[in-house]
């Protein structure tokens, strides 16, 4: 049954990972990589950053060499995509009509762009970023003078404005909520965002709902907005969130819920198959739920899951969520989920664009920290939201105490 | 190129060539050293990329920048001569290096 060896369907970070992590653990049988992007893995963090500002060089953008697969004896399957699951074969049916048997399967079919329904969504100059071809064609058309209408002010919306501002563009952002980054930062941050891409030129529309797009020839000239006005663009880039891929899950009869359930060492309810990154609904003890996470640090938890599992190593340790994003010279990182939060505290002024939000629970439990050019507050964070440190809010207001001294007792001792 | 030997914590050693201006991190993550992981892609963002330089090649890497000396402030078994190895870029001066790696990055 070995010789059958691993499937991956998907060939992003968390799949790209995954494999050279097998290799690297001792892993012998076959391991194929099924992806539907004609490139080896690749990061996709930079597409929004430094890659569309054109710093980047695109070898710089996979995740290894591309000679590294064939080197490492792993079949990498490009341009092509994975029609079906027979799991009582245990073959993959490719689109193509093949099918490739499986011993275990690992699905890492991440998530796709929530689309916009609304008129003229179609046209030409509407731009959508999630693959490094999406990148390459918004890259082309950006620059001084041309005016982007960004719709979404989610982390890819605003890192776009963030670079096409950098690239010279006039930009637009109109989000649907009254603050930026509403499902995904906290009150005081979003503010942060709000003034400093003002501050940078950039003009928001917030509680701004888009009706449609105005075209002329097929061509977008605007976003109409449900109150009637019309923002006038050349380009339109829409950023409103992301959903899981689980059709091919779902069609083979898995359990999923806003994702492939999987359980903490990212097995789905089938023993044999695997899920692992943005296509999964997974658990997270350390705050009794599951959730389903679009970052890369989760995709190469849970791909170093299947390793260890694979491998028969040591089950890795559980570690905090985290995130990060950049914007003009800011760096944001966040430890843990804003999840149970009964206290907010502000350490530092975020005037001078160097503060972190602590989220504590009714018990002073540091649930998640959102840092913001602090990268020792952050730095500690991932480890005190693991363990479920206490902190007392006035010590962590308190700038006169250094990061480590937040949780000494008043005593000295650590 | 420039020559890296990477130790493992096991003593496994591995000598990689290294593009001049690519990074320590990069050398090993290119050619599947085990024991560097570089999540966030070379950012100084992650702190997975933990390495001990030989004391011979301190004063040549050079020194910690800030964002560096943050994260690794809060890193397992953090010693004087800890570094980010996103954060060393490979030169003709560096050809021969050895670097340590910790017992895991996480």
């Amino acid at each position: 049954m070995s010789a059958d060896g691993v499937v991956i369907v998907g060939a992003g970070h968390a799949a790209g990972t995954l494999a050279a992590g097998l290799r690297q653990g001792g892993y012998t049988p076959p391991i194929r990589l099924i992806g539907a992007e004609p490139l080896p893995p690749y990061q996709r963090p930079p597409l929004s950053k430094a890659w569309l500002k054109g710093e980047a060089d695109p070898a710089g953008l996979l995740l290894r060499p591309a000679t590294f697969y064939a080197e490492h004896d792993i079949d990498l399957r490009l341009s092509t995509r994975v029609a079906g699951i027979d799991r009582a074969a245990s073959r993959v049916r490719l689109e193509s009509g093949e099918t490739i048997a499986y011993e275990h399967l690992v699905l890492a079919t991440g998530s796709r762009l929530r689309r916009l329904e609304v008129p003229g969504i179609d046209s030409e100059g509407i731009f959508e970023l999630r693959t490094e071809a999406d990148a390459q064609a918004l890259r082309a058309r950006l620059g001084p003078g041309v005016r982007l209408a960004v719709v979404g002010g989610g982390y890819i919306g605003l890192e776009v404005a963030a670079t096409a501002r950098g690239l010279g563009a006039e930009v637009v952002v109109i989000e649907r909520e009254q603050r930026l980054l509403a499902r995904v930062a906290s009150q005081p941050l979003s503010a942060f965002f709000a003034d400093f891409h003002r501050a940078k030129g950039v003009t928001l529309m917030l509680g701004a709902s888009v009706a449609g797009f105005a075209t002329t020839a097929g061509k977008v000239t605007g976003v109409t907005l449900a109150s009637g006005q019309t923002i006038d663009c050349d380009l339109a880039l829409v950023g409103i969130g992301a959903l899981a891929n689980d059709a091919l899950a779902l069609d083979a009869g898995l359990v999923c819920r806003d994702g492939v359930v999987v359980d903490e060492h990212a097995a789905t309810s089938d023993p044999a198959i695997f899920a692992i990154g943005d296509c999964t609904q997974r658990p997270m003890p350390r705050y009794g739920r599951t959730v389903r996470l679009e970052s890369v640090p989760n995709a190469l938890e849970q791909a170093r899951q299947v390793v260890a599992r694979l491998c028969g190593k040591p089950m890795p340790a559980a570690e905090a969520p985290w995130f990060w994003s950049e914007q003009y010279d800011l760096r944001l990182q966040i430890a843990g989920l804003s999840l149970d939060v009964a206290t907010t505290v502000v350490r530092g002024d975020p005037a001078t664009s160097r503060f972190a939000v602590f989220h504590l629970d009714a018990g002073n439990r540091l649930q998640a920290l959102e840092a913001v050019n602090s990268p020792a507050e952050f730095a500690a964070a991932r480890q005190w939201v693991t363990a479920g440190q206490v902190i007392e809010p006035a010590r962590a207001a308190d700038t006169a105490l250094t990061v480590k001294q937040i949780v000494q007792s008043v005593s000295g001792a650590a | 190129m420039a020559k890296v030997t990477y130790i493992e914590f096991s003593g496994k050693q591995h000598t990689i060539d290294v593009p001049v201006g690519t990074s320590v991190m990069r050398g090993a993550v290119d050619n599947g050293v085990p024991g560097i992981d570089g999540d966030c892609g070379g950012e100084c963002a992650c702190a997975t990329c933990h390495v001990y330089v030989e004391p011979a090649w301190l004063a040549l890497t050079g020194s910690r920048t800030e964002m560096e000396q943050s994260m690794l402030s809060f890193a397992a078994g953090t010693e004087d001569n800890s570094r980010l190895s996103c954060q060393i870029a490979m030169s003709a001066a560096l050809d021969g290096l050895v670097v340590k790696l910790p017992e895991g990055q996480h």
